[in-house]
């Protein structure tokens, strides 16, 4: 079920240079007032998801609600009732009135092919000047995302760097005691919205990847008591083993053109990294021990991959060339470190840094250097980027005898924590690319 | 009902042994097994936990899961942090664990890797299998040829001590020897 989007270039004049900007590295500290009022209805028609009016109130909550979620905007209730003629003409002086820097508006249609299309304005309300605007044309049943185009679209062109708001995550659901878990994969929307378990929870399984098309996911599942590793490919539900063989094989990662996986197989007590060409299923080993080798995850050009060992003694993370050769430790520092994941910017590597009783999560520069820890509680552990590397998102577990485990958002300048809201228990969280 | 009187003696034997031979500190606050007398029903029909245990013991079918555990000591062996070493109590009961798997050539059996809670997912699944795989080649070097013992690790999945504590540590990082055929 793939999902078409259409752009559609409304008719504009090309928007003058924005005179309001958020700063991406400390807009947290003092979020842009932003207004978005429910968007009005030219015409009220029924479509499959709802009325135009009740998609345009609802689209609007969306958008002030994912502007909100990134920190760097603070969305204000509406001073002016906005009717159709405001949406490409706003009443910028009653605007004025109130705190909101930023106006974001648009309408709902229905189209005869019995989608919609969402219509998207953002001004800037001292300047009076037009920042964006974009329609959206999908299927009813795909409104929401065409509202996270619509906030992504914002948050663009505010900060200059590229949104997340329409993209999903696959992370595994728990439920059930900490001896016995019951673990589900399950994928949703960034936002919490359009659950769905994929697996009913017959097998133990583990660290869900999106392939680059989001369209196939990589794990590790329990299945027939043969840990290994499998594809899912979410449309059609079919599952399929890769692994061969019986040795372990685990942690797997697409690569960024989604041609290859790496992971690890672990034979007799050591645990070696390898890559797969998914076509024809040949193997090559990248990595020849000692000691453990996993967590592989590549840059985001493909040239080089970031990898987890205990060859030194301890637990750090290292780099390679794709192809297994310079490998080079790059963590230092107090206590251990694993889980490294490669940020799709490539300018920095997150991961799970151990120091005595805690797990945290950091980031650092591929060479090692900057390592800044954001979080701190008793065991932060898996983190996952955004598709614009600015948000990292990581699984939290709490001590002690219920074992509760939930996901968490942190800014990369390490403020605006969040927590995910699931329905049950939730680890292991992977963050798509962003949705085309 | 004798089954079930069985295997309340087997539990204790195995509560019994673990006071011998692991410090105090890292015993489990264990939930009392069903059918230990708690002013139930069954009181009248069981054997008390903890008294007579050895006659009762003997009880258990020759070649049977229960003859194993019986005879071991334990199927299950503890690890340090962080650690596959097979340390000399562990080595004791793999010891025991081979010269009973020597009796019963039919027998085959996995060994799962378990961790403690303090590593990551990843990294505990192949320490899981480091444990496992330490005391098969404990197994094998005992004799026990390799086309019966299989591994797996479960990592931190599957813990049988459900706290964030040193005791809780100490009870999880283990080996643990399943018997998957071949038992009476």
């Amino acid at each position: 079920m793939r999902i078409l989007f259409q752009l559609l270039v409304l008719l504009a004049t090309a928007p003058a240079a924005a005179v309001i900007r958020v700063d991406i590295n400390s807009g947290t500290a003092s979020p842009l007032p932003v207004a978005v009022p429910t968007f009005p209805a030219t015409a009220d028609a029924a479509t499959a998801a709802g009325t135009t009016s009740a998609l345009g109130n609802q689209v609007a909550a969306i958008i002030a609600a994912d502007l909100g979620s990134s920190g760097l905007f603070r969305p204000v209730d509406a001073v002016v009732v906005v009717v159709p003629a405001d949406v490409t003409a706003p009443r910028f002086d009653a605007w004025r009135a109130s705190p909101a820097q930023a106006l974001v508006t648009g309408n709902v249609t229905a189209n005869p092919d019995g989608g919609v299309t969402v219509g998207c304005y953002a001004y800037d309300v001292a300047s009076s000047e037009e920042l964006a605007r974009q329609g959206f044309v999908t299927t009813a049943a795909n409104w929401r995302r065409a509202a996270h185009k619509c906030a992504d679209l914002v948050y663009a062109r505010l900060t200059g760097e590229t949104g997340y708001f329409d993209s999903r995550i696959v992370y595994v659901s728990e439920t059930g005691p900490k001896t016995t878990r019951i673990k589900r994969l399950a994928v949703m929307d960034q936002d919490g919205a359009n659950h769905r378990f994929l697996t009913n929870g017959q097998n133990l399984v583990l660290t869900p990847r999106f392939a680059p098309n989001q369209q196939t996911l990589t794990y590790m599942s329990f299945a027939e008591n043969r840990p290994r590793v499998w594809l899912y490919t979410i449309g059609t539900g079919r599952q399929e083993a890769i692994g061969e063989g019986a040795n372990m094989s685990f942690s797997p990662r697409f690569s960024p053109d989604g041609a290859r996986l790496v992971y690890s197989i672990s034979q007799n007590g050591t645990t070696d990294i390898y890559r797969m060409d998914i076509a024809n299923r040949s193997v090559t080993r990248l990595t020849h021990g000692p000691g453990i080798n996993t967590s592989p995850s590549y840059s985001p050009d493909g040239s080089r991959i970031v990898f987890e060992s205990d060859r030194g003694g301890g637990q750090q993370i290292y780099t390679m060339n794709a192809d297994g050769s310079g490998q080079q430790r790059i963590s230092f520092g107090e206590g251990r470190a694993g889980t490294p994941v490669w940020s799709p910017r490539g300018d920095l590597i997150a991961f799970t840094r151990l120091t005595t009783g805690k797990f945290r999560i950091g980031v650092m520069r591929p060479d090692g250097s900057g390592e800044r820890l954001l979080t701190n509680a008793y065991q932060d552990e898996g983190p996952t980027w955004s598709p614009n590397g600015r948000v990292v998102l990581f699984f939290r577990t709490a001590a002690g005898r219920t074992g509760k485990v939930d996901l968490h958002s942190i800014d990369l300048s390490g403020t605006n924590e969040r927590t995910i809201k699931t329905p049950l228990d939730a680890s292991d969280p992977a963050w798509s690319p962003l949705l085309p | 009902m004798p089954k079930r009187a069985a295997a309340v003696a087997m539990i204790a034997i195995l509560v019994g042994v673990g006071a011998c031979s692991t410090k105090k500190k890292i015993l489990p606050p264990a939930p009392p097994p069903i059918g230990t007398p708690l002013g139930g029903g069954t009181s009248s029909t069981t054997t008390p936990a903890g008294s007579d245990s050895g006659t009762v013991g003997t009880r258990a079918v020759p070649g049977s899961l229960a003859d194993f555990r019986a005879t071991s000591g334990s199927d299950t062996v503890l690890f340090a942090y962080d650690s596959y070493d097979v340390d000399d109590t562990a080595k004791a009961i793999l010891g025991k664990q081979a010269e009973w798997l020597a009796r019963y050539p039919g027998v085959r059996v996995t060994v799962e890797g378990h961790t403690d809670e303090r590593g990551t997912r990843e990294y505990n699944l192949a320490l899981g299998d480091r444990r496992a795989s330490a005391a098969k080649n404990f197994l094998a070097a005992q004799g026990v040829i390799t086309s019966r013992l299989q591994t797996i690790s479960y990592g931190k999945e599957r813990p049988v001590a459900d706290g964030s504590d040193d005791a809780a540590y100490a009870q999880n990082r283990r080996a643990v020897t399943v018997i998957v055929s071949g038992a009476r």
